[in-house]
């Protein structure tokens, strides 16, 4: 760094160290737990889910129609105007062929997550989903899909009412 | 905007290393006092300390700025903590410099420290807490998605390829081969390790990803009177800017960061620079991700969008390039210890500016450089930009 110093402070600690016990630590698993009320927008975005409807929010002030729904339009700041029945089609707007888990366990099959960017938005937005019943190699920006829901029964007013998004 | 100006005058930093024996406190002390014996200052000369470090979920500490405050030499001083994610490391300068230039406080004392390592068995396990609970963490979602989806949209936007964005990986890899304190500095690597290396999240390679570190940096900031007293080349921080962008990441753009764009401006604005591509000598944008340097030096308007990855072939962001990018080695070479790490590249300017930077020296006298960084759910940019 800078040529005025020649040592720096900061000991790495390698694999060895505590194979063999020098070096001395302790840990916590800690037990949180958390329920999240799904508000105003997002309870009624779940339960229309539950329906198996798809639905955004419109604001007439700067004319936008927006998924995920919100109670408010953070640009105009004021209530949002009406809710919109959306299709459940859509078009790949970003995607990722993920071979790891969070804790870098490795998946043999990827998870394909996706940016869906949903029809009749406006200007088109999406929402983050993933995608099934497609050939990794053929997944591409641009792709159109459609959601596969769960069969009614199994619905819970959940964003997983929807498995994924499949090609068209 | 009656503001007194504020320099820099002093800087520590400590190894970045994958898990340090040092407690947080011990790594932030180690830095503070590096920082303070540079300009000789004793700690009861300091008015002030600003601390910034990632979520108390990464340590498993309850107020981990208070738990690491004797270790940033804060009891019995006025002291704050300040967070944005990622961009904190450029952030907890800024926040220190209005203390200063406010005229509230005469010398302030900034560290940033991390220490990754602690959270098991990955930290990205305190990571997933970004992702909003309802509409998104049900999907399970790991880190990783959502970088490699931005670096997916940019590389589509601009019809890049892998190739052209890992010539910044090598780039900062080989630069950090020169810093004392780096932990994946090397000399040697091509661009066919960083292509070859294991596909993680596609696009997202191993290579391409910064590591997880453990580390502390840093600065003592100081007004006007007193920076001339005690330093015999105070480096001023001339503009800062910070700007947040919307959180529902998936109804922008991924390919540009506009919220980089708003704090360069302002920034900028500050610093009375009106040609940035001619006004700056150096860069430090934030490179958590190879992708992410490009994206920002777009960002702060330094290259047109979509042609900082050609630059970057023809060798305009070596060290010896026309605009040297990252000389310090960024985070993808001397290693990612959040906020530490963005105040390494604070600190990598306060050394260059001063010409001080021994082997990483960039050439020709450099007299005014950017540093920005990056974070929260990637949309916060914060920047400053500092000149002799
Ligand atoms: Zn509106």
């Amino acid at each position: 760094m800078t040529v005025k110093i020649d040592k720096f402070p900061g000991v790495y600690l390698h694999e060895s160290d505590f194979e063999q016990g020098r070096v001395l630590y302790n840990t916590w698993d800690p037990q949180a737990q958390y329920a999240w009320d799904a508000g105003i927008a997002i309870g009624r975005y779940l339960s229309e889910l539950k329906q198996g409807h798809l639905v955004g929010v419109r604001c007439n002030q700067c004319r936008r129609t927006v998924v995920p729904p919100r109670a408010f339009c953070e640009w105009c700041f004021r209530p949002m105007d009406d809710w919109v029945n959306l299709p459940d089609t859509g078009t790949v707007n970003t995607f990722s062929l993920c071979y790891v888990t969070w804790d870098m366990q490795y998946l043999t099959e990827p998870q394909i997550p996706a940016v869906i960017d949903i029809d009749g938005t406006r200007p088109s937005v999406g929402i983050m989903h993933l995608l099934g019943d497609v050939d990794p190699k053929k997944v591409h920006i641009g792709m159109r899909v459609q959601a596969v829901w769960k069969p009614e029964e199994e619905r819970t007013g959940s964003i997983l009412d929807i498995r994924h998004f499949k090609p068209v | 905007m009656a503001m007194r100006k504020v320099a820099v005058v002093g800087a520590g930093m400590t190894r970045f290393v994958r898990r340090a024996l040092e407690t947080g406190k011990e790594l932030s002390y180690e830095a503070s006092k590096m920082a303070l014996d540079y300009c000789d200052l004793t700690l009861d000369e300091v008015d002030c300390v600003v601390h910034g470090t990632a979520p108390d979920s990464f340590d498993g500490v309850h107020m981990k700025g208070e738990y690491l405050s004797d270790g940033s030499g804060a009891w019995r001083k006025p002291y704050t903590r300040c967070y944005v994610g990622g961009g904190t490391g450029v952030f907890a300068p800024i926040h220190g410099w209005y203390h200063v230039a406010s005229g509230l406080f005469d010398i302030c004392l900034v560290v940033c420290e991390e220490k990754m390592s602690s959270c098991q068995p990955h930290p990205q396990g305190a990571f997933l807490t970004i992702f909003d609970h309802t509409t998104e963490r049900p999907l399970k979602p790991n880190l990783l998605w959502i970088f490699a989806m931005e670096m997916n949209r940019y590389m589509h936007t601009y019809g890049l390829k892998k190739e052209d964005i890992a010539l910044v990986s090598v780039k900062n890899k080989r630069n950090a081969a020169d810093h004392p304190c780096s932990l994946l500095g090397d000399a040697n690597i091509t661009l066919q390790d960083v292509l070859n290396s294991e596909v993680l999240a596609w696009p997202v390679q191993r290579l391409d990803v910064s590591p997880v570190t453990d580390g502390a940096v840093a600065l003592v900031l100081a007004a006007e009177h007193v920076a001339r007293r005690i330093c015999d080349k105070p480096i001023w921080i001339e503009g800062v800017g910070w700007n947040l962008d919307t959180a529902y990441w998936t109804n922008r753009d991924l390919c540009y960061p506009r919220y980089v764009e708003k704090a360069a401006r302002m920034a900028y604005e500050m610093a009375g620079i009106t040609e940035p591509r001619k006004q700056i000598h150096i860069a430090e944008p934030y490179d958590p991700f190879d992708y992410k340097e490009l994206h920002h030096l777009e960002g702060l308007m330094l290259f047109d969008r979509g042609k900082a990855p050609e630059a970057t072939a023809l060798g305009i962001t070596q060290r010896n390039g026309d605009l040297p990018v990252c000389p310090s080695g960024g985070l993808l070479g001397v290693g990612n210890p959040i906020a530490a790490a963005g105040l390494m590249k604070v600190a990598e300017l306060f050394w260059q500016l001063r010409g001080e930077a021994g082997a990483r020296q960039v050439p020709g006298q450099p007299r005014r450089g950017v540093a920005q960084a990056w974070g929260d759910l990637m949309q916060v940019g914060t920047v400053a930009v500092l000149g002799v």
